[in-house]
């Protein structure tokens, strides 16, 4: 059997439609890179670069407001900016770099070669990357009409490439995002740009909960499976449920823009309110799916900052799975105002109120896990302990949204600013840096530098409740959101001020953070074997991560299994350290960087890179139908993405031939170990 | 897709916890999230349908030919059948008969869609043009978005059926790709009959 499987597989390799692309290093490996860990890297990069952009579009605005009747901006270019910046960190940045967590740890964690679809990884990637590149080909291409009325002054407005981005809020509200009050194609670009992301994330989400549910190390059954995979599948499951609700408005919003259908157009007998329905159907999960896993990262690193095991594991993974079933129950909280029955109004006040028990239980455990624990104050812990407090603050005043007469006073206010900030920044952001600074030597083999890490912790921290503090007070003072100016009289320039120096501390935090990055990158105090004695099964393999993650594949007995190696109870309960645990770390560790076995791993392609350079191209075809370039772009994009589909299905995962692998003078051993062996699919 | 790791799929190499092929349980889990998508085009449809869009408002209810639609509904229904054929065609060794049932298969998509492009033309000519009231284009987006993941239907079961002839047969790692793609023909038929009865029957 196993000859004639070999047989074929030579055959099939011979009717290849493309030379497969064989590099390991260097640019092109990048491109056509079917490896978790690279994929994950990718992401990362490529949030952060639009971390950086959001962020910059977040400091003009508040350039802009420092002040009563700022001139720094027009309207137009205020309205882009702040559409821009919620699309950029929500879509571009926090969905992308969770992304890169999940790609990078998912299969480190439960103790995989790699996902169960590799080459499907990359093409969401891709995918992901090619639809922000759309979003801010706006800039150049987008047009769109000043905004009219209000208080603005009279006459033309001159415009400017600020002015030319999505300028609908990033919820794109009906009938304000149609074709009547919004010609022009910015909004096209918000529209089928987030179609292409959802696209993206539909894949990775099929993908992670196949690897989690089917490639899980032996032993590892579901309830010993790290949170922060948990937090992964309730993501996943998430994005499953609520992105075709998504692309079901898009669609339609679509059809309103761009072929004259009337489903938000009221004076027709559309449904502006459906449009709300249905983003928030969708846009209130999408919020879990933003915090989700940075609370799965905060619930690795407690336990191991504070030397215990997570408190009260199960009630964390329901605490988390019960967050995302409530999730889909209390969309409507969005839209009080909107003039939804009062029953409505009611029921959907109790439920988002019943949130808060799940999140508590949460938050409980957290703390009990700190409690009583050896606490190191290392920069992931601060990070971690500073998303727990920021988070609890915007916890409670997310609680004050749930009533309803209450939500009526803050709503379209600061107020409204000042919680989804605790929550999103205090929270998710807090979280993923504790991540980043957590797992940075897992990923480069180098410790981030401290020093500076805690500088970086502190800037973050101080700028953080600086912006972000008095937007409650602003908030409750009258101060409605998406205003570009505001009256001396009203009496809010010295919060604003506040506010904007704020918002310039985070800055210098961050540019703190990029500075440490560089240098430990290249500077940085080597890792040790398990630097933060840790938990997890990434831990038990050299750092950086080999090329085929795990050279034996682990096998596991219970929860936190890393950990029982290393540590038993005294009488009184404590954690304490077996005399034979350094032993067993170096022990691991030189196992699983030295495999004694050719090891499988999936082939480098092309097409997946091209699959989502097509799906772009569509998307301009579509956009500009009705110019004598847009069927063309039409067509081209549709035979590149099927094409690349086609061709992609005819190459098979792995290639037979390897003798003229050799593509540099640099082919080490690294190379060799990388090599995709046939040996162990056909035994598998 | 990956044929070539004997009968896995791209997670070949590591045993699969469920015991379910992995490309199988993603089908699964893809259609899951398929579901949603038609549940939300279902719901916006019956939202419309009933709505009052002044005189002389044209409704998609006034123009159904359900005589024809149900003729259509039936070669839909007897595809999923010719479906099980190839497949089990296939699990018998018999590859000319595997052949056969999915080219079958495939012609009875197009027939059906063929039979929806004949029913958009006839609405349109009577005047219910997309565009002519949510009702309408409720309808078009709903039955558009089926008929398009029937195309796509068509087009995996014509990719598998030229395999067949180009190689002289499916191995059994293709057999798999029949078994995946058969799942989402059956899905896609499913749908339609809660399309066609939500839609077309309970007027």
């Amino acid at each position: 059997m196993a000859i004639d499987v070999a047989d074929e597989r030579v055959e099939q390799a011979e009717t290849t439609l493309y030379r497969r692309p064989r590099l390991t290093y260097g640019f092109w490996s990048w491109i056509t890179t079917a490896d978790h860990k690279k994929i994950g890297m990718m992401y990362g990069y490529t949030a952060f670069f639009f971390f950086i952009a959001g962020g910059i579009e977040a400091l003009l605005l508040r350039i802009q407001l420092a002040g009563p009747e700022g001139a720094f901006l027009s309207a137009a270019e205020y309205n882009g900016l702040f559409t821009t910046h919620a699309v950029t960190m929500i879509f571009l940045f926090v969905m992308p770099i969770s992304a890169a967590f999940f790609n990078y740890l998912l299969p480190l964690m439960i103790g995989a070669r790699d996902v169960a679809f590799p080459r499907m990884n990359a093409v969401s990637f891709w995918i992901f990357l090619f639809g922000g590149i759309f979003i801010y080909s706006s800039l150049i291409f987008g047009t769109s009409p000043p905004p009219v009325g209000g208080n603005l002054p009279g006459g033309a407005i001159e415009p400017s490439l600020l002015g030319s981005i999505p300028n609908s809020g990033w919820f794109i509200y009906a009938p304000n995002s149609g074709a009547t009050y919004s010609p022009g194609t910015s909004i096209d670009y918000a529209v089928l740009g987030l179609q292409i992301l959802g696209v993206a994330s539909l894949i990775s989400a099929v993908n992670f909960i196949v690897t989690i549910l089917n490639m899980r190390a032996k032993g590892m059954r579901l309830l010993r499976m790290p949170v922060f995979v948990w937090m992964t599948l309730v993501v996943a499951l998430l994005l499953l449920f609520s992105l075709p609700i998504i692309a079901i408005a898009l669609f339609m919003l679509t059809f309103d823009r761009l072929f004259g259908t009337l489903f938000f157009v009221a004076e027709a007998g559309g449904d502006p309110i459906l449009w709300q329905h249905l983003f928030w159907l969708f846009g209130h999960p999408e919020v879990y799916i933003l915090i989700l896993p940075a609370m799965g990262i905060v619930s690795e690193t407690l336990p191991v900052f504070s030397k215990k095991p997570l408190f009260g594991y199960p009630a964390v993974v329901f605490a988390g799975a019960a967050i995302a079933f409530l999730g889909f129950g209390v969309w409507a909280h969005h839209m009080f105002s909107s003039g939804i029955p009062t029953v409505a109004q009611a029921a959907f006040g109790l439920s988002t109120m019943t949130i808060a028990i799940p999140t508590g239980i949460k938050i409980f455990n957290w703390l009990g896990t700190v409690w009583g624990g050896r606490v190191r104050l290392n920069t992931p812990m601060l990070f971690s302990l500073g998303f727990v407090a920021l988070f609890v603050i915007g916890g409670l005043s997310g609680v004050t949204h749930a009533v309803v007469p209450s939500d009526w006073q803050q709503t379209d206010t600061y107020y409204i600013v000042a919680h989804f900030h605790y929550v999103l920044f205090g929270g998710a952001i807090f979280g993923l840096f504790a991540g980043i600074y957590y797992w940075f030597p897992k990923v480069t083999g180098r410790m981030l530098g401290e020093g500076m890490g805690k500088t970086h912790f502190w800037l973050m921290f101080i700028g953080m409740n600086l912006t972000f503090g008095p937007m409650h007070w602003l908030g409750l003072q009258g101060m409605v959101r998406r205003t570009w100016v505001y009256p001396e009289e009203a009496g809010l320039g010295a919060g604003n001020f506040v506010v904007t120096v704020g918002a310039f501390v985070i800055a210098l935090g961050v540019l703190v953070f990029m500075i440490n990055w560089v240098y430990s990158k290249r500077r940085g105090v080597p890792a040790p074997n398990d630097p933060w004695d840790a938990r997890t099964l990434e831990w038990t393999m050299p750092s950086p991560t080999p090329e085929y993650n795990f050279a034996v594949e682990p096998t596991v007995t219970s929860l936190d299994d890393f950990w029982y190696q290393k540590y038993g109870e005294d009488e009184e309960g404590r954690a304490v350290r077996k005399p034979e645990a350094d032993q067993v770390v170096d022990d691991l560790i030189y196992r699983n960087g030295h495999p004694d076995q050719e090891i499988h791993l999936p082939a480098p392609s092309y097409f997946p890179f091209f699959v989502g350079l097509g799906i772009m191209v569509i998307a301009y075809g579509i956009m500009y139908h009705t110019r004598p370039f847009g069927i063309p772009l039409l067509v081209t994009g549709a035979f590149l993405t099927v094409g690349a589909l086609i061709a992609w299905g005819s190459e098979p995962l792995e290639e037979v031939h390897h003798d003229d692998h050799h593509d540099g003078p640099e082919d080490g051993p690294e190379a060799a170990e990388t090599e995709p062996a046939m040996t162990d699919g056909a035994a598998g | 897709m990956a044929e070539l790791v004997g009968g896995h799929g791209e997670g070949a190499g590591h045993h699969q916890v469920t015991g379910i092929d992995s490309r199988k349980l993603g089908m699964w889990v893809f259609l899951s999230s398929e579901f949603l998508f038609f549940g939300a085009l279902i719901n916006n449809y019956l939202l419309f349908k009933g709505r009052d869009f002044g005189p002389g408002a044209l409704y998609p209810v006034e123009l159904y030919d359900i005589p024809f639609t149900s003729i259509s509904s039936f070669v839909l229904l007897m595809s999923s059948l010719t479906m099980v054929l190839a497949h089990s065609a296939l699990a018998r060794g018999d590859q000319y008969q595997t052949r056969t049932w999915l080219f079958a298969t495939a012609f009875l998509g197009v027939v059906f869609v063929s039979g929806q492009f004949f029913e958009f033309g006839e609405f349109i000519l009577h005047g219910l043009k997309l565009n002519i009231n949510p009702a309408a284009s409720a309808f078009y987006l709903l039955t558009g978005f089926h008929g398009f993941h029937v195309i796509i239907g068509v087009l995996m079961l014509m990719v598998l059926g030229f395999k067949s002839m180009r190689t002289g047969g499916l191995s059994e790692a293709e057999g798999l790709n029949v078994e995946l793609v058969g799942l989402y023909w059956h899905f896609v038929d499913i749908i339609w009959i809660v399309i066609f009865v939500l839609v077309y029957l309970i007027q």
